[in-house]
This record gives structure tokens, C-alpha cells and sequence, in this order.
């Protein structure tokens, strides 16, 4: 296999745009079964996502904190691609307005299929903002 | 003389207004087609790396979906149709919808049944007009989509597929089950070139973007979270998801250029057309004069045969 570079080639998209994309050390996400950390030389792997924080460690300057709704992480040749249908960087979250979304989607436990999915996303998003500061 | 002379400036006064008209809606499609190219280019890294990962999956692991599987005996067909939500847009709908005929009247040649979902108010209208069934029509969104809509017709397209294969027959479907899924969109090639294009989306064939490994190159092992089945279950519908995403955002890219090609030829007619009529007006008008003078010229030869005679 191809060890050309001291780093992972990480690229986190969405469905409309590149969010992220560089070199880094570390990638951190979460799994459907459990947090996964992606070092250099990590076994190829295909992951599916929750709605949860994603940690990139890059080669040079802070932590990139970003959420994502579901989707997958996939790992070959040092090459680390988050997928997802819609991701945010922690600095493009309204903290304000997750917040209002959290208290909206608790009301509606039970009421409606979709309220524990969007507590998800937004305590998510709360999650990002705090790690990410 | 005077009359007509009237008409005709009031002819050049109203494709003045007309030239106006379509003089800025083609300057708008141009500004809004730079817009839609870079959404479309945008969204090229998520289908590249979704596509990155199903063949990656299909190459990787022998594991077969519903989605993937061909069935025995299609007997009934599904066929989404790209159109735009307004006209003034010269050929582009009216291509692409004879595209769409051209696929049903093949698949009804082959004895399938052909259900018809239609994405734009124009060809919703086409349907309509001729008294024939669309099952569902999205309409409203055809120059900016956004990938709510791809999904939402991902979603509705995915489950009448599956619903074909006898997992879901409770009656209470919405959608009739299908056995396979086509999709006719309009490809933007360049400003100059788009194409009607017509593929088949369900079931999946995964071809593209497979790096072909090297004999002599060990297979990576892949580890699948959960579960190879898991992954593909969730993998496969964003990439169907994706696909029509691609296809629209094509779609609204060509319509904006159809659109621009169409309003301008309509201005440059409009400008033809002025010229035209206010050669015709300038003639009206010398030709009224040149009466006139000779009016006045056989006025006063008159009177002065009048005086000639009295002398």
C-alpha cells in the first residue's frame, strides 16, 4: 500500500458542498457502535454514523469540530472520507438556535417519530460548540 | 398613409418592451447559471465518495441487496421525469419529455407496464393535458432544487421498488410497487450542449468509479460497521438519493442555459423585428411627404393654370 504521506488525507462533505478538507493526524467519530478513532494506517473500514460530534485533529492549527446527521465514515490507504447528508462546522452552529430546537423537540417526546432524532442533532450541536471553544 | 405610419410606431414600441423583457431574463438565467454549475460542482465530492464507498462495498464484500437485484420478470416500470417548472425556456422541455416518450413507448415494446413520476410543473402539465396518470409530481423547485426534494423522491421512488419485492404488500402502499426505476433528465454538457438523457436507476448497477485492484495488489480487508448488510442497507438509498440529486441539479443547470440560449435569440429577433419595422415606417412617412408635396405642387400648378386662363 501507498505510505506516501505522514498524514491522513481526511475530506468531510455533505450532500451540497466540501465542509472540510486536509491533512490530518486524528479523526474521531462516532459510530452506530461506539466512538471510532482513525489513526495512520487504520485498517480499511466502511462505518455507518450517528447524529453525532466529528473530531479532526489536523497536521497543523486547532481541532476541527463539525456534526454530522448520520452518514458514513469510510477508511482506505490513509484516506478518511466522511459522508453525510448535512455537516456543520462547530463555528457555523447557532447555539441559540439549537438550543431553542432542543427545548421544542423535548416537548414533543412521544407526539412525534422524529422528536429523538432531532434531540440528537441538537444536543449534538450544543456538544460541538462547547468542545469546540 | 398617416394611419398605418401609427401603427407601425406602435409596433416597434411593443417589441421595444418585448425586446426589454427578454433581454433580462436572459440576463438573469446567465448570472443564475454561473450559481447553479457551482452547486453542481459542489456536490460532485459527496457523489464521488458515496460512489467511492458502494464500489467499494460491492468489491469488497459478497453481500446482495434488494436494491441491487435484478428481478426475473419486470412487469412494471417506473420512469421519473426531469422537466422545468416554467417555459420560455426554447426546447428544453419539450426534448426531454420526448425523451420520456421514446423510453415508455420501449418499455411498454418490451410489455411493461409504465408508471410516470414527473419533477416540474411542465411536464406535469404535458401529463395532464393528455389525460394520462402521473403517480406523483414534484413541482416548484425546478431551477434551485434542494437535496430535500432528491430525497424526498428518493425515498418515494426506493420504496415503491422494494414494495415489488412482496416485502410491503399490506394494500396500504401509496405508491404502486415497480419493478425497476428509469430516470430521463436533460445533461448539461456545456452552455452550448444539453442532452436529454434517459438511465436506469434501480436496480443499482455499480459500476463507475471502481478502481480496478491489481492482480498482484492484496485486497484490503474491510471491516464493516456494523455489518456489511448494515452498511449497504444505509449506503445504497443515499446513493440512490444522490443520483437524482446529480440529476437535477444537471437538469436545472440545462434549463438555465436552454433558457438563456432561447431568450437570447428571442431578443435578437425582437431587434430584427424593430429594424424591419422602422424601415417600413420611415417608407410610410417619405411616402406621406412625397404626397404631400405633390399635392401642393399640382395645388399650385392648378391655380396657376386658373390665373393664366384669366389673364
Amino acid at each position: 500500500m501507498a505510505e506516501s504521506s505522514a498524514y491522513l488525507t481526511v475530506e468531510l462533505v455533505a450532500a451540497d458542498r466540501t465542509v472540510w478538507s486536509g491533512e490530518a493526524t486524528m479523526v474521531i467519530a462516532r459510530t452506530t457502535e461506539g466512538d471510532i478513532g482513525v489513526l495512520r494506517g487504520h485498517q480499511p473500514t466502511l462505518s455507518v454514523l450517528t447524529d453525532a460530534v466529528v473530531e479532526i485533529n489536523p497536521e497543523e492549527g486547532p481541532v476541527v469540530v463539525a456534526t454530522v446527521d448520520g452518514g458514513f465514515l469510510s477508511v482506505a490507504d490513509d484516506r478518511v472520507s466522511i459522508l453525510s447528508e448535512h455537516a456543520l462546522l462547530a463555528e457555523e452552529i447557532d447555539v441559540d438556535e439549537a438550543r431553542t430546537e432542543l427545548e421544542t423537540a423535548r416537548t414533543l417526546i412521544g407526539a412525534d417519530d422524529e422528536a429523538e432524532r432531532r434531540i440528537r442533532r441538537a444536543e449534538a450541536r450544543i456538544r460541538a460548540v462547547e468542545k469546540a471553544s | 398613409m398617416a394611419v398605418s405610419l401609427r401603427e407601425y410606431r406602435a409596433r416597434i414600441k411593443s417589441t421595444e418592451s418585448m425586446k426589454k423583457i427578454t433581454r433580462a431574463m436572459e440576463l438573469i438565467a446567465a448570472s443564475r447559471i454561473i450559481k447553479a454549475q457551482q452547486r453542481a460542482n459542489a456536490a460532485a465530492p459527496y457523489a464521488r465518495e458515496l460512489t467511492r464507498a458502494v464500489s467499494a462495498v460491492a468489491t469488497y464484500s459478497n453481500v446482495d441487496h434488494a436494491l441491487t437485484t435484478e428481478p426475473e420478470h419486470a412487469e412494471r416500470a417506473a420512469v421519473l421525469v426531469i422537466t422545468s417548472d416554467r417555459g420560455l425556456a426554447g426546447a428544453y422541455s419539450s426534448s426531454v419529455l420526448r425523451e420520456a416518450e421514446g423510453l415508455v413507448e420501449k418499455l411498454r415494446a418490451e410489455g411493461k407496464q409504465v408508471d410516470v413520476y414527473v419533477s416540474g410543473r411542465k411536464g406535469e402539465a404535458f401529463y395532464r393535458f393528455r389525460g394520462r396518470d402521473v403517480v406523483k409530481a414534484w413541482t416548484g423547485h425546478s431551477d434551485q432544487p434542494s437535496y430535500d426534494i432528491a430525497r424526498e423522491i428518493g425515498q418515494v421512488l426506493i420504496s415503491a421498488f422494494l414494495s415489488g419485492e412482496g416485502a410491503a404488500e399490506d394494500g396500504a402502499d401509496e405508491f404502486p410497487a415497480v419493478d425497476e426505476v428509469h430516470l430521463v433528465y436533460t445533461r448539461f454538457r456545456s452552455m452550448l450542449v444539453q442532452q436529454p438523457t434517459a438511465v436506469r436507476l434501480l436496480p443499482l448497477e455499480v459500476v463507475e468509479g471502481v478502481e480496478a485492484p491489481d492482480p498482484d495488489e492484496v485486497l484490503p480487508l474491510y471491516d464493516f460497521e456494523p455489518s456489511g448488510e448494515a452498511v449497504l442497507d444505509a449506503l445504497l438509498p443515499q446513493y440512490v438519493q444522490s443520483r437524482i440529486w446529480y440529476a437535477l441539479l444537471q437538469a436545472a443547470a440545462s434549463e438555465l442555459a436552454a433558457r438563456q440560449k432561447a431568450m437570447k435569440s428571442a431578443t435578437d429577433n425582437a431587434q430584427e423585428l424593430i429594424k424591419k419595422y422602422t424601415r417600413i415606417a420611415n417608407q410610410a412617412r417619405q411616402a406621406g411627404i412625397t404626397q404631400e408635396i405633390s399635392e401642393i405642387v399640382g395645388g399650385v400648378n392648378a391655380l396657376a393654370d386658373a390665373n393664366a386662363q384669366n389673364d
